[in-house]
């Protein structure tokens, strides 16, 4: 059991390799989580234009990605495009796809957290005199995002997991770099190590939006 | 051949997309197999273990909150991977649709127990004790009155991550499972053409479209009128 899946000689030899692969995680976290939130602050901002010519299709464009599984996407992106003569290499297509799939996502809790804004707050920013973009980033998106504070976090969370579907596509993060490690030692140890290094790296997230939530509930 | 021509000739090729259809409709049926196994057990292990910590046991609950926040903190690919690649290795080879199943399955086991959870201390405690003072057993009170409060806050958060959770299907691909996806990629790249790919991205927008309106519309029936 040891042997197989905590071997100490293959954690330290393979430690380079998932070192590497944690590293790229990381950084392509912090690439494709401003990515999304752009792409859904977009989307939540043309929500915010409640005219039906706007609204449906948007919606629409919502629920089409909520329906579509990431990895498809990225498999279209990746294997389809070149067919069309644009090879776009695994790492520009995990980025399209985050930037369209979780934008998705974010947009729809940006949209409910401008919802949650009394109409009268923009009503009297704009009799104040500012424009209405003026009143949308200074008075009604700094308390939308508090209100949607833990779903933003908890999306953020699924994003950052999310970044495990790069390995498929060739991009060298943490997943990838493991299993690359267990194929050189015949060993599953990198892949607990792996494992281990998600969890560690993502309970405290996950303890804290417990928390969150179950206050959520008991303010209620 | 003008470009559009040669785009539908490319991606939306009728010959090969007829060749494969058989193909990527056995995709669909392992697809639907695998989501509806998944939603079954993952949803029936997260109210058990949700009603199991509702008992108070202390030792217990540590173990169940440890187990929800191992899932709910591990990329469900890797989940996937850790089962199909190693548990071989200690003489248990479960197959790519086991793995996949049984990866999901907990996964969804976790956030569906944290959010029954969450439904259940919503209700407030003087009610459990009202409910027991007239009499109701433990039992009874959560059955009564307890659980029907509980489920309308549920359904909601309940029906998107079984959405989202359920897609993930399409990571049986990663260990060869032969749904939709692994179907459509090997046609792909059996025939060198893109057709049958459209064709998988076309049948998961039909399986999974109407589940996501659905679940829109019983989110806003659901919602409570402030």
């Amino acid at each position: 059991m040891i042997q197989s899946f905590f071997n100490p000689e293959i954690i330290a030899a393979s430690w380079p390799i998932v070192r590497a692969g944690l590293l790229n995680t990381v950084l392509l976290s912090l690439l494709v989580v401003p990515l999304g939130l752009f792409g859904g602050l977009i989307l939540a901002l043309l929500a915010s234009v409640k005219h039906p010519a706007i609204r449906w299709p948007l919606m629409a464009w919502v629920d089409f990605f909520r329906a579509f599984p990431p990895l498809v996407l990225l498999i279209l992106l990746f294997a389809g495009l070149p067919f069309a003569g644009l090879e776009l290499g695994g790492f520009v297509c995990v980025a399209i796809a985050f930037f369209l799939n979780t934008g998705a996502y974010y947009g729809e809790i940006l949209r409910a957290g401008i919802d949650s804004i009394p109409g009268g707050q923009i009503e009297a920013a704009r009799s104040t005199g500012l424009s209405r973009l003026q009143a949308m980033t200074y008075v009604v998106l700094p308390q939308a995002v508090r209100n949607v504070l833990p779903d933003l976090l908890s999306n953020t969370l699924e994003v950052v997991k999310l970044t495990a579907l790069g390995s498929v596509v060739a991009v060298p993060e943490l997943l990838y770099q493991a299993r690359q490690a267990q194929s050189l030692t015949y060993n599953a140890t990198p892949i607990v190590v792996a494992a281990v290094i998600y969890f560690v790296m993502l309970w405290p997230v996950v303890r804290l939006l417990s928390r969150l939530e179950n206050r959520a509930l008991a303010a209620r | 051949m003008s470009s559009w021509a040669r785009f539908v000739e490319t991606f939306l090729n009728t010959k090969v997309m007829l060749k494969y259809l058989p193909d990527v409709l056995s995709g669909v049926v392992v697809t639907i197999e695998l989501a509806l196994l998944v939603v079954v057990t993952g949803i029936a292990a997260g109210l058990a273990l949700a009603l199991v910590r509702s008992l108070g046991i202390r030792p217990l609950n540590w173990l169940i909150v440890f187990v929800v926040d191992l899932f709910r903190s591990l990329p469900p690919l890797v989940v996937i991977v850790l089962i199909y690649f190693g548990l071989p290795s200690v003489n248990v080879s479960p197959s790519g649709f086991v793995s996949t199943w049984l990866s999901l399955a907990f996964v969804l086991m976790a956030f569906s127990e944290e959010i029954f959870w969450a439904g259940i201390t919503s209700v407030a405690r003087g009610q459990w004790e009202a409910a027991r003072s007239t009499g109701l057993s433990f039992g009874q009170t959560l059955m009564s009155v307890v659980l029907p409060q509980a489920v309308r806050l549920t359904i909601p958060p309940l029906t998107n991550r079984t959405i989202a959770i359920t897609k993930g299907t399409a990571l049986g691909t990663v260990v060869a499972v032969t749904e939709i996806l692994g179907q459509a990629s090997s046609a792909m790249s059996n025939s060198y053409n893109p057709s049958p790919l459209m064709m998988g991205a076309a049948a998961y927008i039909v399986l999974f479209f109407p589940v996501v309106v659905a679940a829109r519309w019983v989110e806003t029936r659901l919602a409570w009128k402030r």
